[in-house]
């Protein structure tokens, strides 16, 4: 009698006691976390924008700063989302063992792991809003098409979230992390078109280019940013639900494993 | 009934790998009594409970808790049983007071019904006034009382503790034993695992030492003691004689005929008997021999069933 560790998640709605349970303390230490997803990406962005903005005059017929604002909102988006999953939710299973302590009480682990997917969208969602909002403010984007990127972010967290779980449940330690954000995240950053077109790679990496999540989520929150309409955004979105789903159900079968024994 | 297992066998591994660490327990718990599993590291008894709780799948038999099966309906059982899990898994960025609010609403107990009652948990748990302390701040003592109040948030009709004094100073103990006493006097059913026979023998009206995978014996405190052990213990240490021979050496020479049965462990003999007086004269005469007569308890039994050898 193996149990089926891929078998499909069975969640009741008691997963938003855990997703609270992380706003609660979320709640306590706001004012660092915002701080934190907030001013490296934005000093980045204004940096970045500023400085080589000066050499670069224009890129796809907008300012250099403007070009970037959607690329930021994205890759910040995902490394809230990807941080979230990976240091805080493995304290949470591994060191903490807050997990366990949840699973003696009539709540599921498919429970805890999806609160914890939707627990990072969320807050990776609330970081993006943020930084969109600072983007508003230094007048990057001017179209009302921006507040669409909202729901596209929280798609991207969510996107994240589900592939960072993965890490998270394969992790001896937090050591483990460090490949996954040299060999996957930071590639994935440069090929995604964050901070250049990326028409300027080569074909070949191209080709692997337009399979990462992240170039779809920055395919549709720029030309939003810019007031314009995306192309294929049904496309995009599609890839983004389907890597979510994908990665959530294998991150869920490898917890199960982990944990479940 | 709070819990019954029937043939419960648990496998890790599959195929030439597979090792067996439940091997076909049966355990069938009262309304109202207290139970203690007691057993070496690695018999099975955390492994035994996390099958009863179904976070994990048996391997094969059945266990029904609170009347529901498991694992089909452990969420629904889980809900009338209260944990408190070996580790400490208290939620360190939460105070006293969040901390069972939180746990509540995992049950789905609305904030607004807990917490009217968290000076009454609070106090059960002798942390009268702690309410905002945070965790950081609480010793491991109160750190576990915390975890049994936690325990209480849904009122269990079964409470199931893992070794829930192990690393607690006497004072803290004999709180916890104290609580335990009064949840079963009111009617809580309450299941734990223990290295301490003192504990067991205290608290437990029926016990079962586990070890590889299976129970031993079970019964009675009392029952167990007396159906597998005689009476009375001689302990035997010191210098037997000016030559540097010692308990052992006297127990080679003596202890069967002066005892029914002897163990050495190291340089102490342990004498069982049915009657220690001719064995007492016979030590009074050799004075480099220290001796400790005490009636057997649930340690001696443990110790025949399970081995003097460590178990790591």
């Amino acid at each position: 009698m193996t149990p089926n560790h891929f078998a499909p998640p069975r969640l009741s709605l008691r997963l938003f006691a855990v997703w609270r349970r992380n706003f609660l303390v979320w709640r306590k230490l706001a004012l660092p976390s915002i701080v934190g997803n907030l001013a490296d990406p934005v000093i980045y962005m204004l940096g970045l924008g500023y400085g080589l903005g000066m050499l670069v005059p224009e890129v796809e017929g907008v300012s250099y700063i403007a070009f970037l604002a959607g690329g930021t909102l994205c890759y910040s988006t995902m490394n809230a989302a990807t941080f979230e999953v990976l240091y805080s939710g493995f304290s949470r299973m591994h060191v903490q063992k807050t997990w366990e302590a949840i699973m003696n009480a009539p709540i599921a682990l498919d429970d805890i792991v999806a609160a914890e997917l939707v627990w990072a969208a969320s807050k990776s969602c609330l970081a993006g809003t943020a930084i969109l909002a600072v983007i508003a403010i230094f007048g990057f984007t001017a179209s009302p098409l921006a507040l669409a990127a909202i729901p596209v972010i929280f798609l991207t967290g969510l996107c994240f979230a589900a592939l960072g779980l993965i890490m998270t449940a394969l992790a001896p330690s937090y050591d483990f992390f460090m490949y996954y954000f040299t060999l996957f995240i930071t590639p994935m950053t440069l090929m995604s078109g964050v901070f250049f077109p990326q028409n300027q790679l080569p074909d070949s990496v191209r080709t692997i280019a337009d399979l990462l999540p992240l170039s779809h989520a920055v395919s549709i929150v720029r030309p939003l940013l810019l007031g314009q309409m995306p192309q294929q955004a049904g496309l995009h979105l599609a890839v983004l639900a389907m890597v979510t789903v994908l990665a959530f159900w294998l991150a869920l079968a490898l917890t199960r494993r982990r944990l479940l024994k | 009934m709070p819990l019954e297992i029937n043939g419960l066998v648990k496998r890790f591994g599959s195929g030439a790998d597979a090792r067996e660490v439940v091997r076909g327990i049966d355990l069938k718990l009262r309304p109202g009594e207290c139970f203690a599993l007691l057993g070496p590291n690695g018999a099975g008894k955390t492994t035994t409970l996390r099958c009863a709780l179904g976070l994990t799948g048996a391997s094969s038999g059945s266990i029904t808790l609170c009347g529901l099966p498991v694992p089909e309906q452990a969420r629904e059982a889980r809900a009338r049983v209260g944990v408190v899990p070996q580790l400490d898994s208290l939620d360190p960025d939460f105070t006293c007071a969040e901390n069972l609010i939180v746990f509540a609403g995992y049950f789905g107990i609305r904030e607004s019904e807990i917490r009217p009652r968290i000076p009454e948990l609070l106090a059960f748990a002798g942390l009268e006034g702690k309410d905002k302390a945070r965790i950081q701040s609480l010793s491991g003592g109160m750190k576990r009382r915390l975890t049994l109040a936690r325990a209480l948030v849904n009122k269990p009709e079964l409470l199931i503790l893992d070794e829930p004094t192990t690393g607690l100073d006497p004072q803290a103990r004999h709180l916890i034993w104290e609580r335990l006493r009064r949840l079963t006097a009111e009617g809580t059913t309450i299941l734990l695992t223990t290295h301490f026979m003192d504990e067991a023998e205290r608290l437990a009206n029926r016990l079962a030492i586990l070890d590889a995978g299976r129970i031993l014996v079970q019964g009675t405190p009392r029952e167990v003691i007396a159906a597998h052990i005689e009476p009375q213990v001689v302990e035997v240490f010191g210098e037997w004689d000016s030559a540097g021979a010692g308990a052992a050496a006297w127990a080679e020479a003596h202890a069967a005929t002066l005892s029914k049965r002897c163990e050495i462990s190291g340089e102490t003999a342990f004498c069982y008997t049915d009657d220690a007086t001719a064995l007492l004269a016979h030590l009074a005469r050799q004075p480099g021999l220290r001796t400790l007569h005490r009636p057997a308890n649930l340690e001696d039994v443990f110790l025949k069933l399970t081995g003097r050898e460590l178990r790591d």
